[in-house]
């Protein structure tokens, strides 16, 4: 498919820009653009087919099953576009007066109290951009709380599970901590005894997904809390994984100190092909005067932004937050209630009922009952047919399904985590089974079929070596003319 | 295309799959079979300069597939004399060549007695059975 | 099951259990200890129908003073432009809308060909080489530069100009402790800020950022200031408005490393501050230290031209604590939305944007009875003077239905009689003049 600019026709245009046969002021030479931009030159229809096309060639939650572990792709309600698009929403400026933001305000602060509730911890920042800023949030505020009780030098480690997402580790750097990684017990639990090995006084906390990321809640959470406790750090709680757990158990009752959720997981923000997404951050009381600076508070009947807040750790993105995304979640909380619940009940059944029905079919390394999601290892197929997690990915797609997240967590061969949500019927659920159960038999019967999947797509398999050894990451315009100033 | 699997004889080898050929005082330095495979096609090299130093443990560099990138770690201390620039230019000859083509970087020893630490093919071996 | 939008029928969910093999859901949680089990219902509002839902939501609205109740000069960093309609239609089809990070190229080479021409786009823009494909917003792809900057000289000193937006500023003090950084800032003369002065602060310094235009309204000496950072061996680091664009000179054709900057004048509503698009270009010697997506283009098995996401290895999922960032979710669609409002003005109304903001200014200029805050040449916002103080000026003027703008003394020091009015191209000539007669009446 041809790019944009291929379909470029030098003069043509699609929109008209208002003028109003004024002056216009010159710009100083020296800050003039010398050379016009080649941006796209297309009519407005061209323009349209264009994105449609492109739209063609995508494969998004509306189009399929989509069970891609961690990520939580359920479902995202069409009614939530529809307010988050109202204009008393869209046409409002992030500097209007307090006085003529209230319905954004007490949009907020309701927010605000619902989190807190599904987290059990009572102060909530909305500011973080998505999951990984919230954890670097969370960590900045553990090392604003030691800073003021004079640890802050000493505290330079935090600890993650072997199973962490990758931006756990990466987020711990930014903050400016040092690593320590704890191992995982054959039932897929932290091991309790390389954790009281490396937790000491130079601890500042831990930061765990739990469940984790195979899937398994952690049967010993309440001693892990406690042997982190002991030693005066706090816990950190990834809520990548929340979906299983909402109005089940709340990361404050598991002991966790400090909450990153991200809506665009459990609470229906649409992931939009890599965002945009929200972090948002709960803490124990202790650690709410560190919170980001402004926060959202109620006074009796009306709402306002408090600046006041000295001992903030700052400010980590611009304005109140992505409000379009507290929109849509506020929204889809409206619309469960109290049976938020149901939503995480269902994920954890549809789940389980897939592995039941998968796993005799694929290796399980974990032989659990699993909570949302969990891991099957294709290492079987690869030591007998030379099959492996990627190949059973590229022929999926050719049965309209969307892989599963493959070759993670690390600590599993040729992962396959599959994260159905609770969102899709038993038919689609069925569907897939059968489809993971006649590729597992290809395998055997025909595994160059597999290996040179997908064949259904609008492109076959990729050379990503290539595209990395000789990035090319923008249109060469080559002999295309440039753009001439109209005339 | 990449090489059969083998660990020669004569190399020194370091546990995080690093070899070093000794000749004399000054060493050859590269990453082992068992690294290379892990990898994947390598598609670039980060070199250090020419001049600049290495120290046993350290990363000296730092080699990149499609799927990861991984530090080299220097398996002896000294002072960089040459870089291999066909590693740089074409990094898929370390895949192809691990021992020979693919060297990474030539060194003068400062402390040669660090050879000593250094593990023998079978040591290596059984640290490779482990992974 | 009736919640929400749950699909399982009461049959399905028994012949469920049975295939698991288990008798109840309970038992599906038996893995839960006890004592942190939540036994209670949850404490929050009850569940409303989509028709009840969608008054709700309409109620809450109705209490925002938007663009349609209120004639507002308001922008001091997010702007009203118009997005057009065709924005609307590509943002909410379903296969942009509702899917995942393209990581499994066979999937997604709609975005992934839109993330191209993204890229190709802000390049073509800022002057640059590679462009990601968005970060957080305009004020966190600071930080990102400082990193690259830090990692790639070496040096741990960061630049910014007082001239930069506050909450860009606040944002790299945040970030800077965790990095390692000190940050220090350079005081605005006269609305913009001297060169020398810049020369003499970017000594020993990874980088220097300084905008343009910048926060004031006014334009920079840009191409001295890059200049001076260079002297200094630091990186020129631009944080720009793709809307002025097509009239001021992209950062790469005078000597920047880097441009950043905001991308929500160019296709996304104001929404209360978010979400938006950062977006963050450089030269092709730092293309290795860009945080955040990068698509590149290769061939498949046929020989066809395709693209994915490239040089992921720089990326946390597989770097993990070496990785040059976190990020993971950026802001795709709202990149898509300035894709396609961008593709809509082409280099003619790009050109056309920019002018009609500039014309307007000079209008203002002339009709507004007070005087100019700064003697400088200003891009899309003015900076004026009020006798009294700018946020009593804001105040009364909103009881007239017009906000005037934004009352500069809000962030800056010794500024509380400045008044920044923005003019886009959605203000008209009567809109200024209905402005000044408000002004003249309340000052």
């Amino acid at each position: 498919m041809e790019l944009i600019f291929e379909k470029s026709q030098a003069g043509r245009r699609a929109g008209r820009v208002p003028s109003h046969g004024l002056p216009v002021p010159e710009v100083p030479a020296e800050l003039r653009r010398a050379q016009q931009p080649r941006l796209p030159e297309l009519a407005e229809n061209e323009i349209v087919r264009h994105f449609t096309n492109l739209a063609d060639r995508n494969f998004g939650i509306d189009t399929g099953f989509y069970p891609l572990g961690s990520c939580t792709m359920k479902y995202n309600p069409r009614v939530n576009e529809r307010v988050a698009g109202l204009p008393g929403f869209v046409n409002l400026h992030p500097h209007q007066e307090d006085e003529g933001a209230q319905g954004a305000l007490e949009l907020m602060w309701e927010l605000q109290q619902i989190l807190a509730e599904v987290a059990g911890l009572p102060a909530v920042t909305l500011q973080p951009a998505a999951g990984s800023q919230g954890e670097l949030t969370g960590l900045m505020l553990m090392r604003a709380y030691f800073a003021d009780r004079g640890e802050g030098e000493r505290r330079d480690t935090i600890i993650t599970a072997d199973t962490a997402h990758g931006t756990n580790p990466a987020s711990v750097t930014m903050a400016g901590y040092k690593l320590e990684k704890v191992a995982t017990t054959d039932r897929g639990n932290l091991d309790l005894d390389d954790l009281r090995a490396k937790v000491n006084e130079r601890t500042a906390g831990l930061m765990l997904t739990n469940p984790s990321t195979l899937g398994l809640f952690d049967e010993g959470i309440v001693e892990v809390a406690e042997i982190f406790h002991s030693q005066g750090a706090l816990l950190y709680y990834d809520g990548a994984n929340l979906n299983a757990v909402v109005g089940i158990s709340r990361p404050g009752d598991m002991g966790f100190d400090i909450v990153h959720y991200n809506l665009h997981k459990t609470f229906s923000q649409p992931h939009g092909c890599g965002g945009p997404g929200a972090g948002p951050v709960a803490v124990r009381e202790a650690l709410e005067p560190y919170l980001p600076s402004p926060q959202v508070v109620r006074d009796g009947d009306t709402f306002r932004l408090d600046h006041e807040r000295p001992k903030s750790i700052g400010r980590v993105r611009g304005f109140a937050g992505p409000f379009g995304v507290f929109v849509r979640s506020y929204a889809y909380m409206r619309a469960y209630g109290p049976d938020l619940r149901a939503m995480s009940e269902t994920a954890v059944l549809n789940a389980n009922y897939v592995l039941a029905r998968l796993k005799d079919v694929y290796e399980l390394p974990y032989d659990r009952l699993c909570m949302h999601e969990f891991v099957l290892s294709a290492r079987g197929l690869k030591k007998e047919h030379g099959v492996t997690a990627l190949d059973v990915a590229k022929r999926l797609m050719d049965y309209g399904i969307h892989p599963p997240t493959i070759y993670f967590p690390l600590v599993v061969p040729e992962a396959l985590m599959i994260e159905p949500t609770e969102t899709e019927s038993k038919e689609r659920l069925d569907h897939f089974v059968e489809a993971m159960t006649r590729i597992a038999a290809e395998a055997a019967d025909d595994p160059a079929l597999l290996k040179d999947a997908p064949h259904e797509r609008p492109v076959r398999r990729l050379d990503e070596v290539k595209a990395a050894k000789e990035p090319i990451v923008k249109y060469a315009f080559g002999e295309r003319p440039l753009v001439e100033a109209e005339a | 295309m990449a090489a059969e699997e083998s660990y020669p004889e004569g190399l020194k080898y370091h546990p995080e799959h690093d070899w070093a050929r000794i000749e004399g005082d000054e060493a050859v330095l590269g990453i082992t079979w068992w690294a290379q495979d892990a990898l994947g096609e390598l598609v670039h090299f980060e070199a250090p300069a020419a001049g600049g130093t290495t120290t046993k443990d350290a990363p000296y560099g730092e080699v990149e597939s499609v799927k990861a990138v991984s530090d080299v770690i220097a398996p002896l201390s000294g002072e960089i004399l040459e870089v291999n620039q066909k590693a740089v230019d074409e990094p898929e000859i370390v895949n192809d060549d691990p021992y020979g083509e693919g060297w990474l970087v030539r060194i003068r020893l400062s402390n040669p007695s660090e050879a000593d630490a250094l593990l023998d093919v079978d040591a290596y071996r059984a640290v490779v059975a482990g992974q | 099951m009736t919640a929400g939008y749950l699909s399982l029928t009461e049959r399905d969910r028994d012949e469920m259990l049975a295939a698991i093999g288990v008798s109840s859901m309970e038992e599906l949680f038996a893995q839960i200890p006890a004592s942190v089990r939540f036994d209670r219902e949850l404490d929050v509002p009850p569940a409303l129908s989509e028709a009840e839902l969608v008054r709700h939501l309409e109620e809450l609205a109705a209490k925002n003073a938007h663009t349609g109740s209120e004639l507002s000069f308001l922008g001091a960093g997010i702007y009203d432009h118009y997005v057009p309609a065709i924005v609307d239609y590509v943002l909410q089809r379903g296969e942009f809308l509702t899917a995942y990070t393209p990581y499994q190229p066979e999937m997604s080479q709609g975005v992934l060909q839109a993330i191209f021409e993204y890229q190709t786009v802000i390049c073509e823009l800022t002057g640059m080489d590679v462009s990601n494909a968005s970060g957080y917003d305009g004020f966190t792809v600071a930080a990102d530069a400082c990193l690259i900057a830090t990692r790639h000289t070496g040096r741990s000193k960061i630049v910014l100009t007082e001239t930069l937006n506050p909450q860009l500023r606040q944002v790299v003090k945040t970030y800077a402790p965790g990095f390692g950084l000190e940050v220090v800032e350079v005081r605005h003369v006269g609305g913009t800020t001297d060169p020398a002065q810049l020369a003499a602060a970017a000594q020993d310094a990874a980088a220097v950022i300084f905008p343009q235009p910048n926060f004031f309204g006014c334009l920079e000496p840009a191409p001295d200031l890059a200049a001076a950072a260079k002297e200094a061996g630091a990186l020129a680091v631009a944080h720009v408005d793709l809307t002025s664009l097509g009239v001021l000179e992209a950062p790469g054709a005078y000597g920047c490393d880097m441009a950043i900057g905001e991308g929500q004048s160019a296709g996304n509503y104001q929404s209360y501050g978010g979400p938006h698009y950062g977006f963050l270009a450089a030269r092709t010697e730092f293309i290795r230290r860009m945080p955040g997506r990068i698509v590149g283009e290769t061939t498949d098995l046929n020989g066809d031209r395709v693209f994915v996401l490239t040089l992921q290895t720089r990326e946390q999922h597989i770097l993990r604590e070496k990785a040059t960032s976190n990020i993971t979710t950026n802001q795709t669609l709202l990149a898509l939305g300035g894709l396609v409002t961008l593709s809509w003005l082409g280099p003619a109304g790009l050109r056309e944007l920019g002018e009609t903001c500039m014309s307007l200014v000079g209008y203002a200029r002339e009709r507004i009875g007070l005087p100019a805050a700064f003697e400088r040449p200003a891009f899309k916002e003015l900076a004026v003077r009020t006798p009294i103080p700018a946020r009593e000026v804001v105040r009364r003027a909103r009881e007239r239905g017009v906000h005037p703008g934004y009352a500069l003394g809000r962030d800056v020091e010794g500024m509380d009689d400045v008044l920044l009015i923005a003019l886009t191209e959605k203000r008209t000539p009567a809109e200024v003049d209905r402005l000044a007669d408000v002004l003249a009446e309340v000052c």
